[in-house]
């Protein structure tokens, strides 16, 4: 194969992908400029290992590649935060949705819940974008982020009681401008 | 099943990755069990926001141009000594491929199918790639059917499944198997639909058979003495629901 019918057959697998890469990118890094540099570096890093990539699901590939540059570039940048492990009781608690938290929950504004996922830790909050924008299955997430199965589904369970926290927590705000406006 | 089971596999549950057995098991226990019920409920409600496009973060327009520049730029010849040991190289390569290509081809040719199937997935990525994915850009049936009269030699069955969550957003004419096809696009969220659409010429060894194919899903049947085949990077679940669909219709 030529270097160039290479690159025309790596753009026809990639590039279908390119809005999925950006989304994650970003979601993990915060900003335009570096998501755009950190997507374009994973697309060449993918297209110099092209040749280890032997058919499958080109998506997962590609991901992958986009998630392990993006943690690359957070080290660098020294802006890997984890998890505090402080907040691991927070996991544990049996926080259940209470009736009118569902219904608060249904019609809150999209910015709120933008905002409370971005508060995430870094580790909860790709597989959250995985899993609810890219529609990954568990296997494919596994294989994404480097996790056994069962982690992968304590860790969407312990992301999504985190994000049910962090959402009441900015409702609770938004509630109490609302009635301070009002006063 | 148990409050504290149900609690450990419901968000199994809801990504729809338990097995059957345990599915029914939890849905027995949320018909008799008020909290749970809700709180799943509550892990629907948050699922649903989140799956909001406007969440969803777009790559500007030029980002795409400047991948393609980048990888150009990446994949071309360096000097011209790199150049000839790479005529070398690739010269040995390609006579490598030649002769596995021949012995595999005399063991093993591609079946009609594996080559249809291809050429399927081809078009479907085609037809993202090159933002075109219709000719006729509709979700009206009427519009979409007429619109191939006399540009094909058969008339394609079109339905709208707006009301099951796939909505048509339009046809476009594309070439496969050396004949020109139907293809009708749905959307699904984000993920788009191609079903290619053309006169069965023998009957289908295999009915609804459905395949993997760089990562997207194909499923091929027959119905009417017509082809289908659908193709999309849609879950393996959801694309079979909507063939169902197609074929309860048609």
């Amino acid at each position: 194969m030529s270097d160039q019918s290479r690159a025309g057959r790596f753009e026809e697998i990639a590039l279908p992908h390119l809005a999925a890469a950006y989304n994650l990118a970003r979601w993990l890094i915060h900003s335009d400029q570096d998501a755009e540099d950190v997507v374009q570096e994973a697309f060449m890093r993918a297209f110099k290992s092209f040749n280890g990539y032997y058919g499958g699901n080109s998506r997962a590939w590609l991901l992958t590649i986009v998630r392990n540059t993006s943690y690359t570039w957070l080290h660098k940048n020294r802006l890997l935060t984890h998890a505090d492990p402080i907040d691991d009781k927070l996991d544990e608690l049996g926080l259940d949705f209470s009736d009118p938290e569902v219904l608060l929950l249904r019609s809150v504004d999209a910015q709120i819940v933008r905002a409370a996922l971005q508060e995430l830790p870094v580790e909860f909050r790709e597989v959250m974008v995985l899993r609810e924008m890219e529609e990954l299955s568990y296997k494919e997430i596994a294989n994404v982020v480097d996790l056994p199965l069962g982690t992968v589904m304590s860790r969407l369970a312990r992301g999504r009681k985190r994000l049910q926290a962090l959402l009441a927590k900015h409702m609770g705000k938004e509630a109490s401008i609302e009635l301070s406006t009002n006063a | 099943m148990s409050c504290q089971q149900t609690h450990e596999l419901i968000h199994g549950y809801l990504d729809g990755e338990l097995d059957l057995v345990k599915s029914l098991e939890i849905e027995k226990h949320l018909e008799q069990c008020p909290a749970c019920t809700q709180n799943y409920e509550g892990l629907r409600t948050l699922q649903s926001r989140l799956r909001d496009n406007s969440l969803r973060f777009d790559p500007p327009a030029k980002l795409e141009k400047r991948l393609r520049s980048a990888l150009r730029k990446e994949s071309e010849p360096r000097s011209p000594i790199f150049r000839w040991s790479w005529a070398v190289a690739a010269a040995s390569l390609l006579a490598a491929v030649v002769i596995i290509w021949t012995v595999a081809s005399i063991s093993s040719r591609p079946s009609p199918d594996e080559v249809l199937a291809q050429e399927v997935v081809a078009s479907h990525v085609r037809s993202l790639m090159a933002n075109h994915l219709t000719d006729v850009p509709s979700s009206d049936r009427h519009t979409v059917k007429p619109w191939f009269d006399g540009k094909l030699d058969f008339s394609p069955t079109v339905k709208d499944l707006a009301q099951q969550g796939f909505a048509l957003t339009g046809g476009r004419l594309d070439y496969i198997g050396n004949r020109p096809v139907a293809a009708l696009v749905y959307q699904r969220r984000q993920h788009s639909i191609n079903v290619f659409v053309w006169p069965a010429t023998e009957a289908p060894a295999t009915n609804g058979k459905a395949s993997e194919r760089q990562g997207y899903n194909v499923i091929r049947w027959s119905n009417g003495g017509m082809t289908y085949w659908a193709v999309s990077d849609l879950n393996l679940a959801e694309l079979q629901q909507f063939v169902q669909l197609l074929q309860e219709q048609t």
